[in-house]
């Protein structure tokens, strides 16, 4: 039996035979694969997008859902423990999917419960369909996954999508760049994963020339409330949002990507252009989690 | 020969270190007839380890040592546990706070064993996750970790929460 609660869990063979499946699910939707099943959807945490997301791939594959979008009016709210909850849900259910404010919840669940957790983000740690379904934009816009060069521009402290990612692409010798404030920068342990790997990367304070070589832009969202000094905020916040000027020059098949919701960080100018493909993105969602979801449950191999 | 005061000076530093050799000696030399000794702790990992080995709550004769002279290391801790043998896990636990410890398994009065320390790859239990909102520290959840840097800095990445923790803001449970 087999979960998914970090990105690190997966082999690059595994990555891969994930992208082909959900390849698969975006040409052939309507696969009722798990008719008669049940998952378990325990949003601890509320999140809307990311439980439809997952309950439209349950759904699409056939099977049902069972579960909570928040934990007001649960026995979660009376004061149960989570392992409680956890062991008594596993036996209602053929697989939970979860969403924890706490991290390290996700992977807690699945050394106690019966069936297989997909952790649907765990607080700051992880959140492995996003990075699988980033993973899928970026192969099937480029057409590989190997020897991408990719910048990655705003909060890359406290991103877990960032985090994740930089995991992912680690197996298939990405070229990084690294575009953040002082504050937001990339924590050491990070920087020491690609050392460690044997990876080169490149940091900067700005977007400049260097996007030309770049395959993939990956935005992200600079928050306030990550400055302990709002006067550094308002200094940094328009230095990190990406408008028409900033691309001049790009190649011509790179693509934008953010994990969504946005603020302000890319111009909604840039919208139409060729390069935006970040509302397209979130479409791979569904084929990413019914790959995923019929992947652990073995109705694929 | 004639001494200028300030080589005197040196000269009376040098007996004193000399002296305080010998007042570890004897120190040792008062060595247990069977148990463990444990050696060279870092001065302030004594507390920890006396914990993490449950000293507090053994009945055997132990004799503790703070802030004596070592040449090694300026100061050091020793422990000294009269008829109990450290086993394994617990010695490397001991690493976890101090690196440089020896362990000595002593058997009428004489070292039949010197185990240096050295961190195992996975610790479960003692030791606290530096993340607050790491599941083990709000719910009923023993912490788990890989231990990394054998050789240089020690850190522990938690298996649930996957943040590191630095080696000098390691705490117990
Ligand atoms: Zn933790």
């Amino acid at each position: 039996m087999k979960s998914l609660i970090s990105i690190t869990d997966l082999d690059p063979g595994e990555i891969m035979r994930l992208m082909e499946l959900t390849s698969e699910f975006e040409a052939n939707p309507g696969q009722r694969l798990l008719e008669g099943r049940i998952v378990a959807s325990l949003f601890f945490e509320p999140s809307t997008r990311t439980r439809l997301s997952f309950e439209s791939a349950v759904n699409r594959l056939g099977a049902r859902v069972i579960g909570f979008a928040d934990t007001i009016n649960t026995s979660v709210s009376k004061g149960e423990t989570f392992h409680d909850t956890i062991m008594t849900i596993s036996n209602y259910c053929d697989m939970i999917v979860m969403r924890h404010s706490l991290e390290g919840a996700p992977r807690y669940a699945s050394e106690i419960a019966r069936v297989p957790v997909v952790n649907a983000g765990d607080g700051s740690n992880q959140h492995p369909s996003q990075t699988l379904l980033d993973l899928y934009s970026i192969l099937k816009t480029q057409g590989r996954l190997d020897n991408i060069n990719i910048m990655i521009i705003g909060d890359l402290k406290y991103g877990r999508t960032v985090h994740s990612l930089l995991q992912a692409l680690s197996h298939f010798n990405a070229r990084f760049t690294f575009v953040a404030p002082p504050e937001l920068e990339l924590p050491g342990e990070y920087r020491q994963f690609l050392k460690d790997k044997g990876l080169s990367f490149i940091e900067k304070q700005h977007i400049d020339e260097s996007i030309r070589q770049a395959d993939i832009v990956y935005m992200t969202r600079v928050q306030r409330e990550r400055f302990s000094d709002p006067l550094e905020y308002e200094r940094v916040k328009n230095i990190y949002v990406l408008r028409r000027s900033a691309i001049d020059g790009a190649k011509p098949n790179m693509k934008i990507l953010h994990p969504l919701p946005r603020v302000n960080e890319i111009d909604p100018q840039l919208d139409g252009s060729d390069h935006a493909y970040y509302f397209r993105q979130t479409e791979n969602g569904v084929y990413t989690r019914m790959a995923i979801i019929s992947y652990l449950l073995g109705v694929k191999k | 020969m004639k001494l200028s005061s300030a080589t005197g000076g040196v000269e009376a530093t040098n007996i004193m270190a000399i002296m305080a050799i010998t007042e570890t000696k004897r120190f040792e030399v008062r060595a247990i007839e069977n148990g463990t000794v444990i050696d060279h702790i870092a001065p302030d990992a004594l507390f920890k380890i006396i914990r993490i080995l449950g000293l507090e709550r053994d009945t055997h004769r132990i004799t503790f040592g703070l802030n004596l002279e070592s040449g090694r290391m300026g100061k050091k801790a020793i422990i000294k546990i009269n008829d109990r043998y450290c086993e394994q896990e617990e010695i490397n636990r001991i690493s976890i706070f101090s690196p440089n410890a020896v362990v000595n398994i002593i058997r009428d009065f004489q070292v039949v064993e010197k185990l240096h320390v050295a961190p195992p790859d996975h610790i479960e239990g003692f030791v606290r996750c530096i993340n607050p909102t790491c599941i083990t520290n709000n719910q009923p959840v023993r912490t788990s970790f890989e231990v990394n840097g054998g050789s240089g800095e020690l850190s522990l990445r938690c298996r649930y929460c996957e943040k590191i923790t630095p080696c000098g803001q390691i705490e117990l449970r």
